[in-house]
């Protein structure tokens, strides 16, 4: 497991200084810092939005740095697409799938870049022999000449580690490679890494599981909020360390959860499992109480609240509102027991963009605003009026596309939108992702006041501070698993993260 | 190992099996579209009837090889008829002005226009990041006016125009005539870049997945201009074929050709969204649609019922290749999860 001995004094492969991105006004990265050396595995590491994709989309050459300096062995360079990061010798593994579902697991692997003979023409046979190695380097008995089509997504995971592996590259940099992947696939792929490591790549591993970060990697880089905080030999960090890095924030009073009286329970899930997605999770929210759903990316959060709401069925369990079960999968009669879901992209499940704000806000209720089947304009103009009033909406004219908006109005309309059904349950999915400060305060001013008059919440968000800071109760969720449960005393940030990525017991 | 090589083997006998099947089918459907018109009207395989069936189709077959480089990529260019009518005109007018021009030069003039055409089209597509359907349907409108306005109401005829260019419109080398070689020329060298050469595979890709092209390093946006101009330039040299064989061309030469083409592509099964089908299938397609044509001329089926006879064949290639998708791609996972089960 000890690291092979790399110089730490010799000239970085690859080297990023004060690297900054912004998307509109989001600053995704502000100070990216890295070296890789050869010999060297490092791990990044840092909560979602940290800023540790974009870090390696500016390396991989997907996107340009708006500032900072890049440098290869020294000299100064500058990417322009994903060509050139190539040339320079750098493999990535990208956490969006990049395959072509119509051409073979060989042609995937070499897209770009296939093995020529006599007069230029793809030398087949070479290609296929080349890809085999791979994938027998890998482990994983592939047949090369299938289509990617209907792999499963560990398989389609190893044609992208194989299409990093296909030349020789001096960086590799790998992006939550291991989240699909089972143990003896993680084993192999931690060999295979190890042999590059000795032959003099430098690699770059992302990953949300410490114990993988402590068993691969030589070093590690912290990232927060858009920045590299830290960085260290891994001998110096304890996973606890880790975790603090990550977090290391104060919480200040952004949070206003005023003290609810907490009252019946409204939802209980009762042991709801849907295959392959999250199995046996039971729980459930009261009258007046925020819940928070944590854990990580793709632990199966979302797809409860869908599966409560209706829109996935499960496969076993069921889910009461106010004592009454609901039917499966059918989103319908949850809305009509009372329950309202906001989903996590307002921009495509949310929100008609092209309508009116009037429209969008009053889109649940359009039955009772209708005589004739025609919607009486005065009617709807007043509904909507009455909660652009009560959530402080910021808006020019009501007729205005809800696309003018920012994102903070627009989510304030979706949530005019759900809360003019009068629903017992809210259903909040990453309520405040993409928001400013300003406007995210008081969308958790109005969680609060809600839940102050007897609404039931579940949230399900990805920031820390805001599960700490809003919720009652605080459920945490590891790959498709619930793995702890905390009340507002006992949760804070470490205990969190320790339920979502399984480092040590829960304390 | 044993079992993967077995496995191997299923799979590769699979896939080519739908390879194969999808261009057979053509093949098939000609086959029995000839016997049945022949039955019924024996004049219909008569040499002179096949030699114009295989004349008609040439045209349409060199427009359908353009249409599915394009369409492989996910785009579309429904200008190509539009820049055949410009084509077939430059080249007339050619002649007809001067009998002694070199041939050569006109064939180089006539698929250079078509090739500027093109490049038009390709640069509003990817560095305009207009989507191809709305570019090339200005452009069908913009060539086909442009055509009108450079015409002026003129005609060229056949007796203005010199004997050795219509020749090749009507001529055989070794009884094959010149224009069905020249298609099978074209249909064999775009084939094989397609199939063994690395920017035609990238065209695959891109169609397949345009982001991960991108990020596996596919220069896209050059490989998507090439298309893009070799379709305008095939439509280029099919203009200067159209007026080699029919003589007679004013501004609305091929108005029209450019949905036949793309129905060719589809009845050969080039899929709509890019990423799969060969050239092969689009000139059977094209050969398809015009013997369907021509038999039911023969059979004296009235002018309706040829062109819905050509509306239901596209819905029959559609709704098998759907079938056929669905088919292989439960198979592919049901092999996965006996593998995942061992």
């Amino acid at each position: 497991m000890t690291p092979a001995a790399f110089d730490p004094a010799s000239e970085p492969i690859i080297a990023l200084r004060g690297a900054s991105k912004s998307y509109g006004a989001v600053r995704a990265l502000r100070d990216g810092t890295l070296e890789l050396r050869a010999g060297e595995v490092r791990g990044l590491i840092g909560e979602n939005g940290a800023g540790k994709s974009t870090l390696v989309k500016v390396l991989g050459g997907v996107v340009r740095r708006d500032d900072g300096e890049m440098l290869a062995n020294g000299e100064s360079v500058d990417f322009h697409s994903p060509h050139d990061a190539r040339d320079a010798g750098i493999a990535v593994i990208y956490q969006e799938p990049t395959l072509f579902p119509d051409l073979s697991i060989a042609e995937n692997v070499v897209m770009g870049y296939h093995p020529r003979g006599a007069l230029g023409r793809i030398d087949r046979r070479t290609m296929h022999r080349q890809v085999h190695g791979l994938l027998d380097r890998l482990g994983v008995p592939l047949d090369s000449d299938r289509p990617v089509r209907g792999l499963s997504i560990a398989d389609q995971q190893i044609v992208e580690i194989a299409k990093a592996l296909s030349f020789d590259a001096r960086v590799l940099i790998m992006d939550e490679p291991t989240a699909a992947l089972s143990g003896p696939e993680v084993e192999r792929l931690f060999a295979v890494v190890r042999a590059l490591q000795e032959q003099g790549a430098a690699i770059l591993f992302i990953s949300h599981r410490l114990d993988e970060i402590q068993a691969i990697c030589g070093t590690v880089t912290v990232m927060r909020d858009g920045a590299v905080v830290h960085d260290a030999p891994i001998g110096d960090m304890t996973p606890d360390d880790m975790v603090r890095r990550m977090v290391g924030r104060e919480l200040g009073a952004l949070f206003p959860k005023q003290d609810a009286r907490i009252g019946e329970p409204v939802l209980k899930v009762h042991r709801l499992t849907r295959e392959g997605v999250f199995v046996d999770v039971s729980f459930e929210v009261r009258a007046g109480e925020i819940v928070a759903l944590a854990g990580l990316v793709g632990a199966g959060r979302s797809e409860v609240a869908r599966a409560i709401f209706g829109i996935d069925r499960a496969d076993a369990g069921h889910v009461e509102i106010s004592g009454t079960r609901l039917p499966a999968g059918r989103p319908l009669a949850a809305m009509r027991a009372g329950i309202a879901f906001v989903p996590e992209d307002r921009r495509l499940q949310g929100l008609v963009m092209d309508l009116s704000i009037a429209r969008n806000a009053t889109l649940t209720r359009m039955r009772a605003l209708t005589r004739l089947g025609l919607i009486r304009a005065g009617a709807e103009n007043r509904l909507a009026r009455d909660w652009a009033e009560r959530l402080r909406l910021r808006y020019h004219r009501l007729e205005d596309p809800v696309g003018f908006l920012s994102g903070g109005n627009q989510q304030k309309v979706v949530l005019a939108k759900w809360l003019a059904t009068e629903p017992k349950l809210l259903i909040l999915d990453e309520p405040t992702r993409g928001i400013d400060v300003g406007t995210k305060a008081e969308v958790h001013r109005l969680m609060s006041e809600l839940a102050g008059r007897g609404l039931a919440v579940l949230m399900i968000s990805s920031e820390l501070p805001e599960v700490l800071g809003m919720a009652d109760r605080v459920l945490v969720m590891r790959e498709g698993l619930l793995t702890g449960e905390l009340s507002r005393e006992e949760a804070d940030e470490e205990r969190v993260i320790r339920a979502a990525t399984g480092v040590g017991a829960a304390a | 190992m044993t079992a993967v090589a077995v496995e191997g083997a299923r799979a590769r006998r699979l896939t080519e099996w739908v390879l194969r099947v999808r261009e057979l089918g053509i093949v098939a459907a000609l086959a029995l579209l000839i016997t049945v018109t022949a039955i019924l009207e024996p004049r219909f395989i008569e040499a002179n009837s096949l030699r114009n069936l295989a004349l008609n189709a040439s045209i349409f077959a060199i427009l359908a090889v353009g249409q599915t480089l394009v369409i492989i990529t996910r785009n579309v260019d429904l200008s190509v008829g539009s820049i055949l009518g410009l084509s077939a005109f430059l080249a007339g007018d050619l002649l007809s002005g001067n009998q002694d021009m070199a041939l050569p030069l006109v064939f180089l003039l006539g698929i250079g226009l078509g090739a500027a055409c093109g490049l038009l089209n390709g640069v509003l597509v990817t560095w305009g990041q207009v989507p191809a359907l709305v570019v090339t349907l200005g452009t069908l409108y913009a060539f086909r006016g442009l055509a009108f306005l450079w015409t002026d109401g003129r005609q060229v005829n056949a007796e203005t125009l010199p004997d050795s260019f219509l020749n090749i419109g009507s001529d055989s080398i070794a009884g094959i005539p010149i224009l069905v070689l020249i298609a099978l020329v074209i249909v064999v060298l775009v084939g094989q870049w397609l199939r063994d050469y690395r920017p035609g595979r990238e065209l695959y890709a891109i169609g397949s997945n345009p982001e991960g092209a991108r990020l596996a390093g596919v220069r896209s946006d050059r490989r998507v201009l090439v298309a893009f101009i070799l379709a305008g330039a095939l439509a280029g040299l099919g203009g200067v074929l159209f007026t080699a064989r029919f003589g007679t061309v004013d501004a609305t030469a091929g108005t029209g050709y450019e949905l036949t083409v793309i129905a060719a592509a589809v009845v050969g099964g080039v899929a709509i969204f890019g990423g799969t089908g060969t050239v092969y299938g689009a000139a059977l397609g094209a050969l398809l649609l015009g013997t369907i044509t021509s038999s039911l001329i023969v059979l004296r089926v009235e002018a309706f019922w040829q062109q819905a006879a050509i509306g239901a064949l596209l819905l029959v290639a559609i709704a098998l290749d759907k079938l056929v998708a669905v088919r292989i791609e439960a198979a592919l996972r049901r092999r996965r999860s006996a593998r995942r089960a061992d």
